[in-house]
């Protein structure tokens, strides 16, 4: 499971902010922004993609660093919050 | 006066007091004066002298705040550069104002290396911020070491009408141009901005905004002025995250471009008062839509808010004072303290109120010029009603109300605005057509909703295939991030006026039409 999003979550940010680059490297735990990967607007795509590709919605408080600002950490997130999901 | 020397009284007056705050480091104006004296001398160590030039190249860190003041420390002149600049302008600038050093940090330094690789002139002295793994990057000297110099002040002989900083903007022949502004013409200019925002040292004031754009860095030159604290932050990207840090801080000063006011209205859960230490908003580069300004008064129900409107050239043009929002909402207000603004027609008269015209600026603020350019500084400078001086022709279309107050119009250029930041059309047309692929290309603004005007290309193909992705690609490893076109559609020619002209207007029109 986390493996697909991991690859989703992957695929999304080289096709949209690296713009298909396969030469960039992109480590799981790099941070998106010191990197330089997103910018500011680009955060908001984030949400729309996490939003409608894993049917989560993100509250306010849920859009920090702490849950989107690697690929390590978006994975936990939509992690965290299918597994409430499915135990609701 | 010159502008170091503020910072030197608040040492004096306000020695224990925070001037910045970052994620990582809290200075006091002590900690500032002294750090950023130990860098000037390391700058003298390494061959930086009066009148030099030496570009920032740095995103919004403490090491640029410092960097700031230890060059003009110098008594030589600073050129912020955007982070995301990449090699070859980086080469241009470098070149274009024969920097004899640069400063920058670990991260950014491949792109320096780069500069250095395509460009003849030598620059003498490069030091950079180390990483995150602490390590000094080749090629550089240590930033951390040579904050450890003396501690002393340099008797450099400088005096006020000395340049104090080169602003690189967009230009509108596809190359950037220094905008040169003396230690004067920043003193006036912080001046007259922090008496309309009636700042004090009692403000802590929040920056997210890039210190290579004039409206960033002057949130740390107005903070310094007053005795105020700043909050560095690097980025708006995560606003929940500013929120938090607005808070903790009990900012007061909250500057916004409308692409800032945008994301912030698009979250959900605010409620009116959710940051109740703020006293002012601000708002320039774009006007805000109506509705906008409305939401952002329910949102912020104790603060005021400032409508502006500038360029780089003169800093600030105007101001609505807060009183007058609900009367004129879609006025950027009067001319700044100690500023004229008039409207203009072809001929440089004056027009009745209702007429639509130039808009020129004239004061203390008003640049010297463009460095090293006199072709584009003649546009823009020119006499005026006075034998001893010239006026600044902003490229701007505005008209007056009845009762002065101003409205923007229109650009007389091509000029896109997008995400607060100028860009001309050529620059970006200049990297498309380097791509084979390429056979001709026209860039224009499109309407945005959080952007403003987000760039747009329309392409012929030489019959080479490239993908939009691909030369979007392209476009990213030439260009800053706020230039890279976000839609590029291909096209079998171009629209044309009757004379044969590529027409950017019919350009426009199209694009909207396929969005």
């Amino acid at each position: 499971m986390s493996s697909s999003v991991k690859d989703a979550v992957k695929a999304f940010i080289r096709e949209n902010y690296l713009f298909g680059d396969e030469t960039v490297e992109l480590a799981d735990d790099a941070s998106l922004i010191e990197n330089d990967i997103i910018d500011s607007t680009g955060v908001l795509e984030l949400v729309a993609f996490v939003e409608e590709h894993f049917g989560v919605v993100m509250d306010d408080a849920e859009i920090v660093p702490a849950n989107l600002d690697s690929v390590d950490r978006i994975v936990a997130y939509v992690g965290s919050k299918t597994s409430q999901a499915i135990a609701v | 006066m010159r502008f170091e020397q503020f910072l030197s009284q608040q040492a004096s007056n306000r020695f224990s007091k925070t001037a910045l705050v970052t994620s990582s480091l809290r200075l006091t104006y002590g900690d500032f004066e002294e750090l950023s004296n130990r860098l000037a001398n390391s700058l003298v160590a390494n061959g930086v002298k009066r009148g030099d030039r030496v570009l920032v190249f740095m995103d919004n860190c403490w090491e640029a705040a410092i960097s700031i003041f230890a060059i003009l420390k110098t008594g030589a002149v600073f050129s912020p550069i955007n982070a995301s600049t990449k090699a070859d302008k980086l080469a241009f600038i470098a070149e274009n104002c024969e920097a004899s050093a640069i400063l920058t940090q670990a991260k950014l330094m491949p792109v320096v290396m780069g500069a250095s690789e395509t460009t003849s002139h030598e620059i003498g002295f490069i030091a950079s911020a180390r990483s995150v793994d602490g390590e000094v990057p080749e090629g550089a000297a240590d930033f951390e070491a040579c904050l450890k110099a003396e501690n002393a002040t340099i008797d450099h002989g400088g005096i006020d009408t000395d340049l104090a900083m080169l602003i690189y903007t967009s230009g509108s022949t596809g190359r950037p141009k220094g905008v040169m502004m003396t230690h004067r013409n920043i003193d006036a200019a912080s001046e007259s901005i922090t008496t309309y925002l009636r700042n004090s040292a009692d403000d802590v004031i929040l920056n997210v905004l890039p210190m290579a754009f004039d409206y960033g860095l002057y949130q740390l030159l107005m903070s310094v002025r007053m005795g105020a604290t700043l909050v560095l932050e690097k980025s708006f990207a995560f606003p929940q995250a500013i929120f938090d840090r607005i808070n903790e801080e009990r900012v007061t000063g909250f500057p916004l471009v409308p692409t800032m006011a945008a994301m912030i209205l698009k979250m959900r859960g605010l409620e009116p008062g959710f940051l109740p230490s703020v006293r002012y908003l601000s708002n320039t580069a774009a006007a805000l839509p109506a509705e906008h300004i409305t939401r952002l008064r329910d949102l912020f129900p104790g603060a005021d808010l400032y409508s502006m409107y500038g360029l780089t050239e003169c800093k600030r043009c105007t101001y609505l004072p807060p009183e007058e929002l609900d009367r004129r909402p879609h006025s950027v207000g009067i001319a700044i303290p100690n500023t004229e603004a008039f409207v203009v027609d072809d001929s440089g008269r004056q027009v009745p109120a209702g007429v639509t015209g130039e808009l020129v600026i004239r004061g203390p603020h008003v640049m010297q010029g463009y460095w090293r350019n006199e072709a584009a500084t003649e546009q823009m400078l020119r006499p005026g009603a006075h034998p001893w001086e010239k006026v600044l022709h902003t490229g701007d279309l505005f008209r007056k109300d009845d009762e002065g107050f101003l409205y923007f119009v229109g650009r007389k250029d091509d000029i896109i605005k997008t995400r607060g930041e100028k860009v001309a059309p050529k620059e970006v047309e200049a990297v498309l057509h380097a791509h084979p692929a390429v056979a001709e290309a026209v860039v224009i603004g499109v309407a945005d909703p959080v952007l403003g005007q987000a760039i747009g290309a329309l392409v012929v193909l030489s019959g080479q295939a490239v993908t939009e992705r691909e030369l979007i690609r392209h476009c990213a490893t030439h260009l800053e991030d706020f230039m890279v076109p976000k839609i590029i559609e291909f096209r079998d020619s171009l629209p044309m006026t009757d004379t044969g002209k590529v027409s950017r207007r019919f350009a426009s029109e199209t694009m909207e039409m396929a969005k």
